[in-house]
């Protein structure tokens, strides 16, 4: 997903000659190589300083130009996050906070490098949008949309490197804004964003082998929440179910409960999240999600797809 | 890429006379309000209106190519009179200071006439003239940005990240001055910090081009700022009274923050008066 988010915002810039990138001593691989040896210019790397980083950011914005804050999703987000409140979100700008390998990607870094909360924290913030591809395809739609809104700061979270592609041949374009529909059944939908998706689909696989019609629907957007996609999606299905890789407070499943208890939906309703905890085990990425009890047989077991 | 070529004088009895209203109408306002950090603001009355009216140059439409950020801005209550002055703000923005029907509060917010990013918390301003002034030069236009910044956001850890990057990235725009009054909201920073100094040595040691000066003397700031070699950042460590022309205020950390009562307020209007003349 870096790469293609690299590739995107190369092409931006390649477009638009206020497109800045600031990054916080992180790799420059790939088409992230292209943009610093081609616009020198505007690669700045201020090295191991994300606060100085946000605030480089909102001076170029103030200025007209259209920034990207880029780094690992713990020191893009939480490090600065004062800057990305007062900064950012608070005065308005355009400028895009990249936060790389979210969530337990960094499965072998500890704790220090997860970022469950997120979601819950850009949340919180008025003004602040929030976009979090599922596959290199809606990273590459995502980044075209920073490089040209004005509406205010984006919190893009990104995974990191290697992620299939999903939405080839998606039933729905990437909008934002817009729950996106992979694909649409009629009995039963599971609701998903970022790298986890792949658990979605997989699920889905599994209740089709049952004979189920199963809508697989990338949340890519989730602030500005598609209320009325998710309310839709919950009373046209018997069984909704979503999976987040997120604290359980503050992400997508909460969200989808409140709208369910305010529309009294009918249907059954089953969220699977990361827990509420800091965990301290290492392995792959998908041995900490099984460690957090995002285990694809134990939630098929759960939602009666085993 | 702006052609307007630099100032190159300074009345500096003009700016004197000019100090003195924008202090006394800083008073009057004091006494609408119960807090208007007026202390700080006084510290760098001097520092704030020689930017403005002997640095920043005006194009014939009455805009500037340079840009002016108050880093420390708890200390605005010196900008918005000078914005008043130019006509940018009205009088009744500031009749309606901190009033529920106004626009302008204790710290200068993104929006407002004349205001260039929304200040208050402290250790905000370096890094985004930063950005602003790598804007600048992206754009090939020779506009400089001034910033200034209180003792307080010298202890801030974001200031230091500013600092390292903006002479790491030679931003030879960029013109920061200290009001270094020697105090923050709850004592004296050499006390709080006896290796707070020396100040300048250390923004030397991080490759910015510094003097040091008196920060009341209005033709020493323009001297200092306006002969810089201008091939890095430059960075005046200005030298001020927290307070200043006003005896009960001066270096007293109460003044940091509230109005004084209307006896007070009438001996310094006439400490102020004397001290001008």
């Amino acid at each position: 997903m870096r790469n293609t988010f690299s590739e995107a915002l190369y092409k931006a810039a390649s477009a638009n000659p206020d497109i800045y990138i600031v990054v916080a001593d992180i790799s420059p691989a790939g088409s992230m190589a292209k943009f610093r040896d081609q616009y020198p210019e505007r690669f700045i790397n201020v090295g191991v300083a994300e606060q100085s980083m946000i605030g480089i950011c909102a001076g170029l914005a103030l200025k007209g130009c259209q920034p990207f804050a880029y780094t690992i999703a713990t020191f893009s987000l939480y490090r600065p996050f004062e800057m990305v409140r007062d900064d950012l979100c608070y005065q308005n700008l355009p400028v895009t906070v990249v936060g790389m390998g979210a969530g337990v990607i960094y499965s072998t870094l500890g704790g220090t490098h997860h970022t469950q909360e997120d979601i819950a924290i850009a949340s919180a913030l008025p003004n602040m949008q929030i976009i979090a591809p599922c596959d290199p395809g809606e990273c590459t739609e995502a980044t075209a949309y920073c490089a040209t809104q004005k509406a205010g700061p984006v919190y893009l979270r990104l995974g990191k490197a290697g992620e299939p592609n999903f939405t080839d041949k998606a039933v729905d374009p990437w909008k934002f804004g817009k729950l996106r529909y992979i694909k649409r059944g009629t009995d039963i939908c599971i609701l998903s964003y970022g790298v986890i998706m792949q658990k979605a689909m997989q699920l889905a696989e599994r209740f089709e082998v049952k004979g189920k019609s199963v809508s697989v629907v990338s949340c890519h957007t989730l602030k500005p929440l598609d209320v009325e996609g998710v309310r839709d999606a919950l009373g046209r299905h018997e069984q909704v179910i979503v999976i987040e890789e997120h604290a359980p407070q503050g992400g997508l499943a909460p969200r989808v409960k409140q709208v369910a208890w305010d529309i009294q939906a009918r249907c059954r309703l089953d969220t699977f999240t990361l827990q509420d905890a800091f965990i301290h085990n290492y392995g792959s990425h998908d041995d900490l999600l099984a460690a957090h009890g995002l285990e694809l047989g134990a939630i098929a077991a759960q939602v009666g797809a085993a | 890429m702006h052609d307007l070529p630099k100032r190159n004088f300074f009345d500096v009895e003009a700016a004197r006379q000019r100090c003195l209203q924008y202090r006394k109408r800083i008073l009057d306002i004091s006494q609408q309000v119960q807090a208007l950090h007026i202390g700080s603001a006084y510290s760098c009355t001097e520092i704030v209106d020689t930017i403005y009216h002997g640095l920043m140059r005006l194009k014939p439409d009455g805009t500037s190519p340079d840009t002016f950020l108050m880093s420390k801005g708890h200390g605005c209550m010196i900008q918005y009179v000078i914005l008043e002055d130019h006509g940018t703000l009205s009088r009744e923005d500031l009749d309606l200071y901190c009033k529920p029907n106004g626009r302008l509060g204790c710290h200068p917010d993104y929006g407002n006439p004349g205001i260039e990013a929304s200040t208050g918390a402290l250790g905000h301003g370096l890094s985004i003239a930063v950005g602003m002034a790598l804007a600048e030069r992206g754009r090939k236009t020779d506009g400089v940005i001034y910033t200034v910044l209180s003792d307080g956001e010298v202890q801030e850890g974001s200031t230091w990240e500013a600092v390292l990057m903006a002479s790491s990235l030679g931003l030879a725009n960029l013109v920061a001055v200290i009001d270094n009054n020697d105090f923050q909201s709850l004592g004296r920073t050499s006390e709080t910090h006896p290796t707070f100094y020396p100040l300048a040595a250390k923004f030397e040691a991080f490759g910015w081009e510094c003097a040091e000066i008196d920060g009341h003397d209005t033709a020493a700031i323009f001297a200092a700022i306006s002969g810089r070699q201008g091939r890095r950042p430059f960075m005046l460590v200005a030298k001020t009274t927290k307070g200043k022309g006003v005896s009960y205020m001066e270096n007293v950390p109460i003044w940091h923050y509230r109005s004084p009562n209307p006896k007070e307020y009438e001996q310094a209007k006439v400490e102020l008066e004397a001290g001008a003349s």
